[in-house]
Formats: C-alpha cells, sequence, structure tokens
C-alpha cells in the first residue's frame, strides 16, 4: 500500500473543470472530395464561369507542353509541370479578386500567369536570367517561392496587415501535398487562425513529393483534416473538378473576406508528369495508375459538361485551342530570344544604397568587362 | 532657459524610448514576438509599448520563430516596418530560413521592387549566467548573409541611434543586443538621442599610439577596461567599437590600425570561422605595409557556449587581452 492509498491520506483535489474551446465537428471535411461535374449541381453552374475556365484550361495545358518542349531545348534550366493540375491552378487565380493577393510555390506559373502576369516574366525564374521577373505588386503575386511552404507564413503577414489597416484583402497560399509536412505550413496555419488572418490555403494534393507517395507523407486521413487542429475548416475537393474547386475557393474567400478566417482547402488531384524534366517518374509509379488519372483529366471533364450542355461545340473547341496556339508561339518566340543581360545589375539590389564593399567588387567586374572588350576588339581588328 | 534632462539611463531603457519613439512617428512601426506584449519581453526592453500602441502594434506571437518573422515578410509586403524580437540568440535558429532564403533576399529577388524594412532584434552573447541555448553569438551566421545589415550596439546613445536607424532602414537589419550591456547605464539625453554615427560607420572609442583594439558589442567596454589597466605597462591602446558588422567599416579601421602598426580583434564569438577572421583578412590586405605584427584575435574558444558556471575562462577579458598586446610588442621586438 502507497502512502497515498492508506487511509486519511492526502487526496489532490479534482481539478478545475475544463472543456475544448470549440466542437471540432463542424470544423472536419467531408469524407468525400466534393464534385460537381457530372453531378446535377452542375446544371446551376453560371455558363460564363464554365467557358472562362475552359478557356483557362485549355490555355494552361497548352503553356505546360510548351514550356517542357523548351526545356528540351535548352531554352528553360527546368520546368515543374502542372499538368493534370490545371483546374486547381486556373480556379486559384479566378476565385480572387484583383485586390487579393496570390502566393505560389515554383509549379504555380499558370496561376500566376492565368492572374494576368506577362506568360515569358513567369518563367524568368525558370530560365535563369532572374530571379523573379515580374513586378509582384503589378498583379499582387508573390514571387514563385522555392524553399517548401516557406511563402505560407507571408501570406498570414500580408493578410493580417492589411486587415489592421481595414483594406477587406483576401491572400492565397498555394502548397503542395509534401509542402505539409514543413515547418513553415504549421506555424502558416497556427499564426493565420490564431490571427483569424483572411487567408485561404490550398494544398495541390498530387501524390508524390518528388517521388514520395502521400502514405509516406502523412499519417493523417486526409491532409484536409490537419486544418481542424488548427481551429480553421478543412474542405476536401476534387482537384481535377474546376468548377468545384472554383466554388469552394470561392466560399473560402467570401469566408475570409467577411472576418470568418482561414479554410485549409485540399484538393485532391495527380501529376500527370514528372516532378521536373530531370526525374523519372517510371522508378516510383505504374503505368495503369498514370492512366487511371488520365482518364479524369481535367480538361475533358469541363470539355464533357460545357458539350453536353450545348454550351460548346466544335468550332468553339477549335477557336480555344486556335487562342492557346497563338500564346504558345508568341511565348516560344520571346522565350528563343536570348536575354540581354546586364552584368553590372548584379550589385544593383543586394541594399538600397551599395556598400564600399560592393562599390569595389563593382568596380572589379567593371575593369574585367573592358578588358573583356578590348580584348574581343583587338581580335576583331586582327581579322581584318 | 530650459534645463535638458541628462541623467543615467540603462541600454534597455534606451532600447525601449527607440521603439516608443519610431512606433509614435511612423504608424507604420509594428513590434511583434513571444512576450513582448503583456510581459514587456523577459528582458523588459518591449515594456508599456503594448499598453501605449495597442495589441495591433505591440504583438503577442504565438511561439514560433520562423512564424513570427516569416509573417513578418508579408506584413513589410503590405507596406508595415516590423520590428521582430526573437527572446534569445539561439532562439533564433528556427526562422534562418526565413532570415536567409526570404528577408536577406526579397530586394534582390524583385530588383528592388520588393524591399522588406524589417528590423530582427535579437538579445545575443554571454556573461550573464544563462543556460545552454541563452549566450550564442551567432553574427558570424549573420555576416555571412548578402542582404543583411548587422548591427551591434555597446553603447547607451548607440543603442538608440542605431535601433531608430535599424527601424528606418529600408533594408533588413539584424539588430544584436549585448545582453550582458543590458543594464549598463550611462548619462544620456534623451531629448536630443539621435546624434550618432549612421549605421556602417565604426567609432574610436580611446584614441591611443601602441596598439588598435578592434572589437563591437560586449566586448567594448571589456576592451576599454583592458586600455585603463594597460597604462601600467606604459602602452597606450586604441580602441575601435565596430557597431556594424555589415557595412564594414574598413575606412576608419585600417586607418586606426596604420596609425599603431598593431591590431588586435576582440570578440566572444568562436575564433575559427569567427568574424575575427575576417576582420584580421582585410585589415592584412590593405594595411600590410604598416603592420608591425601579425592581427591577433583574442576570441572565445571553438568550443559549444560552456556552462554558466564556467563561462567566465571562455570570455575574453581583460588578461587575455593584454597578453596578447604583449605577444604585438614581442613581434615587434623579435
Amino acid at each position: 500500500m502507497t502512502v497515498l492509498e492508506q487511509r486519511g491520506a492526502y487526496r489532490p483535489s479534482p481539478p478545475p473543470a475544463w472543456q475544448p474551446r470549440m466542437d471540432p465537428a463542424p470544423l472536419l471535411p467531408d469524407a468525400e472530395p466534393y464534385r460537381v461535374l457530372g453531378t446535377e449541381a452542375a446544371g446551376k453552374a453560371d455558363p460564363g464561369l464554365l467557358r472562362r475556365l475552359y478557356a483557362q484550361l485549355v490555355r494552361g495545358r497548352r503553356y505546360n507542353t510548351q514550356a517542357t518542349a523548351l526545356t528540351k531545348q535548352g531554352r528553360l534550366a527546368v520546368y515543374p509541370s502542372s499538368t493534370g493540375q490545371e483546374a486547381c491552378e486556373v480556379a486559384a487565380a479566378l476565385a480572387l479578386e484583383e485586390r487579393d493577393w496570390l502566393f505560389p510555390s515554383y509549379r504555380d506559373t499558370l496561376a500566376v500567369v492565368a492572374r494576368g502576369v506577362d506568360p515569358a516574366e513567369a518563367l524568368t525564374l525558370l530560365r535563369g536570367d532572374w530571379h523573379s521577373g515580374y513586378d509582384p505588386y503589378a498583379h499582387r503575386v508573390a514571387p514563385l517561392s522555392t524553399p517548401l511552404a516557406t511563402q505560407l507564413p507571408h501570406a498570414v503577414g500580408l493578410a493580417h496587415a492589411a486587415r489592421l489597416k481595414g483594406d477587406d484583402v483576401v491572400t492565397l497560399a498555394m502548397v503542395g501535398d509534401g509542402g505539409t509536412s514543413e515547418g513553415d505550413f504549421h506555424e502558416a496555419l497556427n499564426f493565420a487562425a490564431v490571427w483569424q488572418a483572411p487567408v485561404v490555403f490550398l494544398v495541390q494534393n498530387n501524390g508524390f513529393a518528388i517521388s514520395v507517395p502521400l502514405a509516406k507523407q502523412t499519417a493523417a486521413p486526409s491532409l484536409a483534416h490537419k486544418a481542424v487542429g488548427y481551429g480553421m475548416p478543412g474542405r476536401l475537393v476534387d482537384g481535377n473538378d474546376a468548377v468545384a474547386v472554383h466554388e469552394v475557393l470561392s466560399d473560402a474567400v467570401r469566408h475570409a473576406r467577411a472576418g470568418g478566417g482561414p479554410t485549409l482547402v485540399e484538393a485532391v488531384t495527380y501529376r500527370i508528369d514528372a516532378h521536373t524534366n530531370a526525374d523519372d517518374a517510371t522508378r516510383y509509379r505504374e503505368d495503369a495508375e498514370v492512366a487511371a488519372w488520365r482518364a479524369h483529366d481535367p480538361v475533358q471533364l469541363l470539355e464533357r459538361e460545357l458539350t453536353t450542355r450545348g454550351l460548346l461545340d466544335e468550332a468553339g473547341i477549335e477557336a480555344a485551342r486556335q487562342d492557346a496556339e497563338t500564346m504558345a508561339a508568341e511565348l516560344r518566340d520571346r522565350m528563343n530570344q536570348d536575354p540581354e543581360l546586364d552584368p553590372m545589375d548584379l550589385f544593383d539590389h543586394v541594399y538600397a544604397e551599395t556598400t564600399a564593399q560592393l562599390r569595389e567588387q563593382r568596380a572589379l567586374l567593371r575593369a574585367e568587362l573592358e578588358a573583356e572588350q578590348e580584348q574581343h576588339g583587338e581580335q576583331e581588328g586582327g581579322a581584318r | 532657459m530650459t534645463t535638458v534632462a541628462v541623467k543615467p539611463a540603462t541600454m534597455a531603457q534606451a532600447l525601449t524610448r527607440a521603439m516608443r519613439d519610431a512606433m509614435a512617428a511612423d504608424p507604420t512601426v509594428h513590434v511583434m514576438g513571444e512576450d513582448v506584449g503583456t510581459l514587456g519581453g523577459v528582458f523588459r526592453v518591449t515594456d508599456g509599448l503594448a499598453k501605449e500602441f495597442g495589441e495591433d502594434r505591440c504583438t503577442d506571437t504565438p511561439l514560433a520563430e520562423a512564424g513570427i518573422l516569416g509573417t513578418a515578410v508579408g506584413m513589410a509586403m503590405y507596406g508595415l516596418r516590423p520590428v521582430v524580437e526573437m527572446q534569445f540568440d539561439a532562439f533564433a535558429y528556427p526562422a534562418f530560413e526565413q532570415l536567409i532564403s526570404h528577408v536577406s533576399r526579397m530586394r534582390n529577388r524583385t530588383r528592388g521592387r520588393m524591399p522588406l524594412p524589417i528590423t530582427v532584434r535579437v538579445p545575443y552573447g554571454g556573461g550573464i549566467g544563462g543556460v545552454e541555448h541563452h549566450s550564442d553569438s551567432s553574427e558570424a551566421y549573420y555576416m555571412a548573409t548578402p542582404g543583411l545589415h548587422v548591427v551591434t550596439p555597446a553603447t547607451v546613445a548607440d543603442a538608440y541611434g542605431l535601433l531608430r536607424q535599424a527601424i528606418a532602414s529600408d533594408d533588413p537589419v539584424v539588430f544584436l543586443e549585448p545582453k550582458r550591456l543590458y543594464w549598463s547605464k550611462d548619462t544620456w539625453n534623451p531629448e536630443q538621442p539621435t546624434d550618432v554615427e549612421p549605421i556602417g560607420r565604426a567609432v574610436v572609442r580611446r584614441p591611443g599610439s601602441t596598439a588598435t583594439l578592434i572589437t563591437y558589442g560586449p566586448s567594448l567596454p571589456v576592451c576599454l577596461e583592458a586600455a585603463e589597466a594597460a597604462r601600467a605597462e606604459g602602452w597606450d591602446l586604441e580602441v575601435v567599437d565596430l557597431r556594424s558588422l555589415v557595412p564594414f567599416d574598413d575606412e576608419t579601421v585600417c586607418a586606426a590600425v596604420r596609425r599603431t602598426g598593431r591590431a588586435v580583434v576582440v570578440h566572444e564569438s568562436t575564433g575559427f570561422g569567427g568574424p575575427g577572421g575576417e576582420i584580421a583578412a582585410r585589415i592584412t590586405e590593405r594595411c600590410f605595409h604598416h603592420l608591425e605584427a601579425p592581427v591577433l584575435r583574442v576570441a572565445g574558444f571553438d568550443i559549444p557556449y560552456p556552462p554558466p558556471m564556467l563561462e567566465r575562462h571562455h570570455l575574453p577579458g581583460v588578461d587575455r587581452i593584454l597578453d596578447a598586446v604583449a605577444r604585438l610588442q614581442w613581434e615587434a621586438e623579435g
């Protein structure tokens, strides 16, 4: 018998009553991803929206194939294709108002372009002529983020700052399934929920983080379930159903704008191409799996809906294809021109005011360039 | 005639005053971090700010350094000037990725379109009897990252002046606060407080002719004490306070070394891979023909920061500095 078990021994008082702050049930995602296309709900979708989504999907698919072709020609160092994920990209851009901000990851070029950024400028990071070719303030699109999930706290901070200023600005932060394992993902969701920041987190669950499948990434029931632990709603949506993704994201954006706080949306999709052109996807997945997802293609799904409802005919399909071809041809022409680079740019944007040390290094490079030019001139002169 | 109060103030008070004045002058200045609000910071450096400016301007954040700095990035993107507190030197390490991958590079990445005016306050260094992870000198990590300014005050006046400049800077500034000097006092005039040299300029705190001690932050008082003690040996030591590690003031440092021909760099951080190696190399490259002896370093040992009961053996003290100066003399004669 221990001392505490003895008759008349000290007994601790029961702890004060404690209850969880809220019922987690309303925050839980549905068991199945939300779908619109192929269901009765599709009949209620606005035809104008369907057409806009379709045009952007077709352009997006063509952009992906064109950019992939440019890697083969050595015009792009690398391109992480989003073929198969176009619905997420397009819906992301179309769910936002002009004053809202988009925080993309490196695979989200399509969302960036759909937001209005020049298609060629969106590729400078991947071409290698500069890290970010576009002005983030021009279309309210943050630079493509290469480290995983680190852009998510930025989205929270910007949304928080806007709210402090009294602006009804919403931010949409995009991340992949692998990125949800990073600490910054956790910290961003936690800050957003505590601050009730007007942010929407969109996880594109495309099945793999390079080669690692979702089952090895997380033991959570779904990525959308992670929301509950932070105190925000989680939504699960078919990422290949452009109309469903647009609806869920638009709901989340409205909710955030109205002061309801953040939402975590998981879009279940699939990366049809390899991680990048440097990756061999046959080493970690079966052809049958890819084929099954090809049959659930986001462009085809929407095209079928539109044609079934009589909103699109062969001529319309051809027109969308032509528009995408024109975009691809322009992109090809521009990317085939050698970018004009000024090496002196290297020193211009390190600090607001160049330091004495950088001025010295600038002078060194200037002298090297002049010597190079002089030598070049002499050689040309000698040849004459 | 009005009399201006010139009375003793601590470095911590000057830092608080700097944030208060910056917040009063500019509504975009926001202070954020763990415990900075209601508690006023574990060192009370943010004391009273939440009360005066509200919790939206001085915010207790969740306990997450990457999140604190990461959200500050987004706030700066939207036009605010966040002043972030990283409670203790070694607690800042989770925020390194944000600092190095984003804070330091955003201006460069966007070709000047998206500058990030963030001040990251880091109480650093030893000498206060802190347990493990509470006494690191992390300045070399920050110095190695282009795009960051790295600043560390050693006087009460500089604490105020440099922090005001850091907050006003359009670039990110890592503001290293020597925590063992938080309670050091100086006569200081809070009514005319900004009269200090700008970030990037070193200052000769004590002129001398025998040798130049080059130091910063927590080691400045130690060097000044060593200079006083050196008079007994007949040595007249010059003491240079760097104040800013990035940008580095080659001009002031080299002028001082050329005057004396001898230099010792003094800091708490490790010698191997520490700031002293860079400083010694810069001096040697620029002043070789003026040197009477090799540039020496008196630094912390190349060990993880020791437990508090042993830290006095690790930290550069007066005797170790004077021994180095003696070696400089020997080098000159030998």
